[in-house]
């Protein structure tokens, strides 16, 4: 397979994780949509470095991966904290911020 | 060769399909299994690309340390809510206009460009020269990086203690 096999593939992908933060009206399946849009990222990443022979494209997703899960867990304690303050996980009720 | 082709369409029928199970599935718990298995996906996909250490790195820290962190997430908030774990999407038709068109921008931008069809030959174990570099020449980042990761996870805990 081509270099443009991996990357259309990594391109649906991301458009369907898009679509789920989009669409989503519970924040934690918006948090699932970011993840998945951030795993295709790394699909590209390495397809990159495989192509072109060079390693520093997967030292590069070793780097996302870790800053990722960091984004999760402080995403999530988020959500915790949200739920013991407005008792909701719904986006649309999270609307401080308006005017 | 063949076997490569025919294991990269299982990986894309797998990945994609799942994908799709999470943003459509009604159940957020169910949701969070099929992005396990998109997670599991990936990961095959690094093995076809010939990077087992991301692979292995892809399981233990995606699939086995963000799944367990969601399903936490979602038996916490359950108990505090006492809903249903069932979720509804909104503007479906908007959002599928918006991702299809961003799709078809990403496919125009690729069609036509001079990618290269063969890999070239890697000197050496790839394990081996992921290490190496990581160790030599990206050692900053890599340190910076453990100070990123204690100061999230320093962070998650204050946000998520409970209250004195």
């Amino acid at each position: 397979m081509g270099l443009q096999a991996y990357l259309t593939l990594a391109a649906v992908v991301f458009c369907i994780g898009l679509f789920g933060v989009m669409t989503r009206r519970n924040t934690i399946g918006i948090l699932l949509g970011i993840e998945l849009m951030l795993n295709s990222v790394n699909i590209n990443l390495v397809a990159f470095a495989r192509y072109s022979g060079d390693v520093t494209g997967m030292v590069f997703t070793l780097f996302t991966i870790c800053i990722t899960v960091a984004e999760a867990a402080v995403g999530l304690a988020l959500v915790i904290l949200l739920f013991r303050v407005r008792r909701t996980v719904t986006a649309d009720h999270l609307d401080l911020l308006k005017g | 060769m063949s076997a490569d082709v025919l294991a990269f369409w299982f990986l894309a029928i797998v990945l994609v399909g799942s994908a799709l199970a999470v943003v459509l599935t009604k159940n957020l718990f169910h949701a969070v299994l099929w992005l396990a298995l998109a997670l599991t996906g990936t990961a095959g996909v690094f093995l076809l690309l010939d990077a087992e250490f991301l692979a292995a790195v892809q399981l233990l820290l995606y699939a086995g340390g963000i799944v367990t962190i969601v399903v936490f997430a979602i038996v916490v908030t359950e108990r505090l809510v006492g809903e249903r774990l069932s979720q509804t999407s909104r503007r479906i038709g908007g959002g599928a206009v918006v991702a299809g068109g961003v799709l078809a921008l990403l496919l125009n931008a690729m069609r036509g460009q001079p990618f290269p069809a063969a890999r070239p030959e890697m000197a050496g174990d790839l394990t081996r020269l992921i290490g190496e570099t990581v160790l030599t020449r990206f050692v900053l980042p890599f340190e910076l990086l453990a100070v990123l990761m204690l100061a999230a996870l320093m962070g998650a805990i204050y946000f998520a203690r409970p209250d004195e």
